[in-house]
């Protein structure tokens, strides 16, 4: 059956709570208001104020509390209200969360959950796709999925992990996004991309919504004979490099897109891993498509200026094919 | 487009690739010896840095998988630099050293090497013409990989890219090839079982990697097929035999079956001229000149020297060329131009003992035809049973351009040619 992105989020947490009765939630208006998105909602009435916890507005005290149950054996599930607001919680994220089994050999089997992206009219604060700031860190795994069932398979997967996972769920593909799910555990290993198109022409290295953006670029660009391989990562820490350098071995010409801005963003990391490890197989200047280095504006206008989508990742994808 | 900076790339390549004129004018290229000679080794530089060299004076030797030769100087000058050691392979338009050229006012005065050097900052003179890549021409480095992995020689390969540069996609159509990850980098999947401790690992030789790359690229390029055919041979077998010593004391040379086979496959050739020809791009180019590509055996290898227009050529002429072609390929002497230019191909498989064998055509003919060797046996002639010198005809063709009719034509012509052997085609 087809069901929205949200409602695979939804499934994933509703199953897991249900299977292990050490994973429980904290955040803010989770349980009696359902959740900024709706995404909780029904789930207090389930499992009780003890496993679905309102929390006051302190994300730095609502994650360390987490670290805390999650290093006695708990296995805690955050929401962050907005992704935005997750450098409240910075400390606690990488410099205990992070490195915590480092130090001590103890394993803090967390999930943030971090609602993300644009797209929404939102503006500078609730828009953002932060997840460089953390790409950067040792010690985080990052998810991020573009599909129901990538989002509920990896969401399954990130609550099993032993590790600290921040997962980036896509606020703009919650009620925009459809797709089959499998029922029961259908679990999508972290550390493993997928090719969602294969092709011949270019690979575009993308992840969350601006797969299916690439996918639109490759419909349009097919008429043309340029045949776009679009790989999704869907884990972003650790990046599944065999996947990312057979694309590009293959192609000779790679692309990366993301909707965080590219200064500092992933995809100066994926270019330069690529001219490192696959430098003899470039046939072009690897391109990176993504915001501006600017905040996230509010206006409309600016917005749909602002993100990248499939009539820009078509416009880099040709000039990149006839290079 | 704006991606990468071409300006910035173009003045790296220089600043990598050349030094200042005004103190090293004259480039020593790697030259083109043969059609699908890609790359030469430095044997041994008859001239040192900082030695005189004049000009056409020899310089350095070269040697190939299919020729070695010296390399006389372009100009007179002073060896300033050289770039490509002894022992070392460059690819053809490589530049392999530099002289700095006297200038004339002070070639009688300059006695140290130093002293001709510093005269040439201000005699600046523009370097020679080299076979090489355009000036302006840059590679990215996919594109530089594949051409050094299957011997390809850039200057030859039409560019479709932004400003005509040459892309992976150009260079893979050039050679015939579909993309394929290649083993240097794939990861996964089954691997050949490496060499087991007691097992022993040469080097592989210029010559054999050459011959391996040919021998691929032929098989991924043209569909073989190989016909036989069986050809009674005996009245040749008699003449040679009553005739073979008179002929060595004649000509000094000693008469085999290959000129009887050449003679008889030029004039088969003529009559069925789509197997002396190509299959291109630009359409079937049948050739004009007939000239026959005699497969000899080296110690480590094997060579093609080719027999130029031997359709003009007589039985005797035929019969010393290819004497001499295959003595020179033994001894690694032949020049760039007996390599080249072959419309097909003769292999005497019998020389080694083989009744039977299946060719591999040399590129871009379509045809390759094998000679057995020859063995008395009985055959059914008129209902009775005769003891007769036979041998096989093997023809592999280029399923693309011939078909199974035109090719069996071929060989019957070739066999009707052999067994109404007629003593006035010798002398």
């Amino acid at each position: 059956m087809e069901i929205t992105y949200l409602e695979a989020i939804r499934q994933a947490l509703w199953e897991e709570m249900d299977r292990d009765d050490q994973v429980f939630m904290l955040g803010q208006d989770i349980g009696v208001y359902g959740g900024a998105f709706r995404v909780t909602k029904g789930f207090l009435e389930k499992f009780g104020p003890e496993r679905v916890i309102d929390t006051p507005l302190s994300e730095s005290a609502i994650v360390g509390a987490a670290i805390g149950a999650a290093l006695m054996g708990m296995r805690p599930v955050v929401e962050m209200q907005f992704a935005d607001f997750i450098s409240c919680a910075f400390d606690q994220i990488v410099n205990m969360a992070a490195k915590h089994h480092y130090r001590l050999g103890e394993p803090v089997p967390l999930v943030i959950r971090a609602p993300y992206g644009g797209g929404i009219h939102a503006g500078p604060y609730h828009s953002q796709s932060p997840e460089a700031w953390f790409f950067h860190v040792a010690g985080l795994k990052l998810v991020a999925p573009s599909t129901p069932r990538d989002a509920k398979g990896l969401l399954k997967a990130a609550i099993r992990d032993p590790n600290p996972v921040i997962y980036f769920e896509h606020k703009y593909l919650y009620r925009h996004m459809k797709g089959e799910v499998a029922d029961g555990d259908d679990l999508v290993p972290i550390g493993k991309a997928e090719v969602k198109r294969p092709g011949s022409s270019v690979s575009v290295i993308t992840y969350g919504a601006m797969v299916q953006q690439s996918l639109g670029a490759a419909e349009r660009l097919m008429p043309e004979g340029i045949d776009l391989e679009v790989v999704d990562l869907r884990t972003l820490q650790p990046l599944d490099m065999a996947t990312i350098l057979a694309s590009v071995e293959k192609t000779g010409r790679a692309m990366v897109v993301h909707e965080a801005p590219k200064t500092g963003g992933i995809g100066g990391d994926i270019a330069a891993r690529l001219a490192e490890e696959a430098f003899r197989y470039l046939d072009a200047p690897i391109l990176r498509v993504a915001a501006p280095h600017t905040p996230f504006p509010f206006s409309p206008v600016l917005e749909e200026s602002y993100l990248p989508n499939a009539d820009k990742i078509a416009l880099k994808a040709r000039e990149l094919a006839n290079f | 487009m704006r991606v990468g900076s071409r300006q910035d790339a173009t003045a790296h390549y220089s600043a990598v690739e050349r030094f200042p004129r005004y103190t090293m004018n004259i480039e020593i290229i790697m030259p083109q010896m043969g059609e699908s000679v890609a790359e030469g080794t430095v044997v041994t530089w008859l001239k040192k840095v900082g030695q005189r060299v004049a000009k056409d004076e020899p310089l350095v030797a070269i040697t190939t998988d299919k020729v070695d030769v010296e390399i006389p100087s372009p100009g007179a000058g002073v060896v300033s630099k050289i770039l490509v050691h002894e022992g070392r392979a460059a690819p053809v338009g490589a530049v392999l050293a530099y002289i700095s050229e006297l200038a004339v006012a002070e070639e009688a005065s300059a006695s140290s090497p130093i002293a001709a050097m510093s005269s040439n900052i201000t005699q600046a003179t523009p370097a020679v013409s080299s076979p090489g890549p355009r000036p302006e021409a840059w590679y990215s480095p996919s594109v530089l990989h594949l051409a050094e992995e299957h011997g390809v020689d850039l200057s030859q390969v039409r560019g479709t890219g932004s400003e005509g540069r040459v892309t992976r996609k150009d260079i893979l159509d050039f050679i015939g090839k579909e993309p394929s990850v290649t083993p240097a980098f794939s990861r996964g999947g089954p691997q050949p079982s490496g060499p087991a401790v007691e097992d022993q690992i040469f080097p592989i030789s210029h010559l054999r990697r050459t011959i391996a790359e040919n021998m691929v690229q032929s098989k991924q390029i043209a569909p073989h097929v190989t016909q036989i055919h069986e050809v009674d041979v005996t009245k040749i077998a008699r003449y040679r035999e009553a005739n073979k010593e008179a002929f060595f004391e004649r000509t000094g040379i000693n008469l085999t079956f290959l000129p009887f086979v050449v003679k008889a496959t030029v004039d088969a050739l003529q009559a069925h001229p789509l197997l002396n020809a190509s299959y291109a791009d630009e359409g079937i180019v049948v050739r004009k000149a007939v000239n026959i590509g005699l497969a000899v055996a080296l110690e480590d290898g094997l060579i093609v020297p080719v027999l130029r227009d031997a359709d003009k050529k007589n039985f005797l002429t035929l019969a010393k060329e290819s004497a001499h072609l295959a003595a020179r390929a033994r001894e690694r002497r032949l020049n760039p131009e007996e390599v080249q230019k072959g419309t097909f191909t003769v292999n005497n498989l019998g020389a080694f003992g083989a009744l039977i064998g299946t060719p591999i055509i040399v590129q871009p003919q379509v045809g390759i035809l094998g000679f057995g060797r020859v063995v008395k046996r009985p055959v059914v002639i008129a209902d009775a049973i005769a003891i007769r010198s036979m041998a096989y005809l093997c023809l592999s063709y280029d399923h693309r351009l011939i078909d199974g009719a035109y090719a069996g034509a071929f060989l019957n012509r070739v066999q009707a040619n052999l067994e109404g052997f007629d003593v006035s085609i010798v002398e």
